[in-house]
């Protein structure tokens, strides 16, 4: 099952985690990933015919709280680490086009 | 026996008898991080002030009569990795300098409940990313045992201030080992809890499937006394387990009668170091001399350990860490084209090389046409791992294991070859895959004068069970005071 990564696909994926690769971490990323994929390959001798994937260590379903009102976080507290507010809201570029 | 060579159970003692003012006892281990933490750099933020003012608030409340909680004025140092509030919480990220959080992570709060002194904010592996704390985006820890030598990560800082008497305790995160490696490269006790036992609210997300706090120590009995204060159900994490907290101190100095410990021939392969191999068999010794039994077991899927936690890790990682895209706090890009593009260059600007390299795999194993070869795959196999402690369990108590290949290796050897360093977690991991409690005991040392650990697993919510058999060991092996003669 091993695959062979390629540097596009080390620059799609870098696309889809939102992040930025210099020429050189694409070169340093698909030789260090490429290591780590054919390491991990070693599950393929795993037989995990009808094995139910466990997720979780404590397999707690449905945890579920009384549908209170409660105090939430004031809105000064929330915005106090914001790299840009105005004071009533997280500030961000303008994403559609003016009219 | 000087305060910061002390036990915690030692200076709380002097603490109750009024021997020592918890402003005393602070102000001492304040003044062995000045003096020692430019050569170790185990902290990233010293708590001084808020420290002194809390140590004074419980010596009052001591005085008055009032009722004093169980770590009574005892500094205890935290790893960055917990939300504390209004006090700099980075995880070793650049992306999170300067990030004040606006609330008390769960174990904080109850540290403060039990009048714990909160001394400091250690050194990390980036969001817990890494073995070595190389990986912190602020600066290198050093083993106190020997500064050419890292102290493991990724809760270095946690376990290199013990080592070095800056702490008497502190708090730990064990995703794949953090917590016990580190305890092991730097000779002191450390114990992953049973997957919720301490509840994560607050503790900064990397894998949040295996992420769990535990304490770090100079003794068991240290280890045994904060895993009380910060175990137990919080509403606030759905994943935490509500079921009674036992008392860990209660009976923790009568040795287990007919103890059963197994012994896995997968933990006894290539790559395993001779005076390691060395150290566990002369610990088996000890606890046989103790009237234990040892029986083999069988864990057959442990050579799929560390590729099954770096899929699951990384998956995990590559979700939790889109948060960070320099909106709602943290490090934001000065200059950038558009919205997406301010994300990609916060991201690229904040993150480290490792912390990219896992965001990347997991987006990778995630990803559509691969996620069931990788991830889905990965997740089965961790049942399996699981099931296989399960039938080992059904014969034994618990079982005994090397923490770590090797010593603590060298700064800079590993770093650059990161699927080297990632199988140096090849013990520990298994344990967070299986949700199961283990703990790091010093148990000797090499030629080279480094410690050597070695580590109890148990079967889910045995903590009592391990900190007794690790304290039964502790009694005759005689390693607690070893932090004490360093300096």
């Amino acid at each position: 099952m091993a695959i062979e990564l390629t540097r596009d696909k080390v620059r799609e994926v870098a696309r889809l985690a939102r992040l930025k690769l210099t020429d050189e971490e694409v070169e340093t990323f698909t030789s260090q990933l490429g290591h780590v994929l054919e390491y991990v390959d070693i599950l393929s001798e795993v037989n995990t015919d009808g094995v139910e994937p466990m997720a979780h260590a404590v397999e707690q379903f449905n945890v579920l709280r009384d549908d209170a009102v409660r105090e939430s976080l004031p809105r000064e507290a929330a915005l106090a680490n914001a790299p840009k507010t105005d004071g009533r809201y997280f500030q961000v570029p303008q994403i559609l086009e003016s009219s | 026996m000087t305060i910061s060579g002390s036990t915690a159970t030692e200076l709380l003692a002097r603490l109750e008898s009024g021997e020592s003012s918890s402003v005393e006892v602070t102000r001492t281990f304040l003044n062995a991080i000045d003096r020692q933490d430019e050569t170790i750099g185990a902290f990233l933020f010293v708590n001084s002030d808020a420290a002194l003012e809390q140590a004074r608030a419980v010596d009052e409340k001591r005085a008055a009569g009032k009722s004093v909680g169980s770590l009574g004025g005892l500094p205890v140092a935290v790893k960055d990795v917990l939300c504390m509030r209004d006090t700099p919480t980075t995880c070793g990220s650049k992306i999170l300098d300067g990030f004040r959080p606006p609330y008390d992570s769960t174990v904080v709060e109850r540290l403060r409940a039990a009048d714990a002194v909160i001394i400091g904010k250690t050194n990390m592996d980036e969001f817990a990313m890494g073995s070595s704390t190389e990986n912190s985006a602020y600066k290198v820890t050093r083993n106190p045992w020997n500064t050419d030598h890292t102290p493991g990560g990724s809760s270095g800082g946690s376990a290199a201030c013990v080592a070095a008497g800056m702490a008497p305790l502190s708090i730990g995160t064990d995703t794949g080992g953090s917590i016990r490696q580190p305890a092991a490269f730097c000779g002191v006790v450390g114990m992953k809890p049973t997957y919720g036992r301490v509840s994560r609210y607050g503790l900064i997300a990397y894998a949040s499937s295996l992420d769990q706090a535990g304490p770090l120590a100079n003794d068991v009995t240290g280890a045994a006394a904060l895993l009380q204060a910060i175990a137990g159900h919080d509403a606030r994490d759905s994943t935490s387990v509500n079921r009674p907290v036992p008392d860990y101190l209660c009976g923790l100095d009568q040795p287990l009668e007919g103890l059963k410990i197994g012994i896995a021939k997968e933990h006894f392969v290539a790559g395993l170091d001779p005076e390691v191999e060395s150290t566990i068999r002369e610990a088996l010794g000890v606890y046989k001399s103790l009237g234990a039994e040892v029986i083999d077991v069988t864990l057959p899927h442990s050579k799929y350990a560390v590729a099954t936690y770096y899929l699951i890790a990384a998956s995990e990682a590559s979700s939790n860490l889109a948060r960070y895209d320099g909106v709602h706090y943290g490090h934001r890009a000065e200059s950038f084209t558009n919205m997406v593009d301010m994300y990609c260059t916060t991201r690229s600007e904040g993150f480290g090389e490792e912390v990219k390299r896992r965001i990347m795999l997991g987006v990778f194993a995630l990803s559509e046409g691969y996620s069931d070869q990788y991830y889905v795959k990965a997740l089965q196999v961790r049942r399996l791992i699981r099931q296989d402690f399960d039938r080992a369990f059904a014969d034994v108590d618990v079982i005994l294991a090397p923490v770590a290949p090797t010593p603590a290796f060298k700064i800079g050897e590993l770093v650059n070859d990161p699927l080297a360093m990632y199988l140096t977690d090849i013990y520990t991991i298994s344990g967070n895959l299986a949700g199961i409690p283990c703990l790091s005991i010093p148990a000797g040392f090499s030629d080279a004068k480094l410690p050597i650990g070695m580590q109890l697993y148990g079967p889910a919510f045995s903590e009592d069970r391990l900190l007794r058999a690790a304290r039964m060991f502790e009694r005759v092996a005689g390693l607690s005071t070893l932090s004490s003669r360093l300096s």
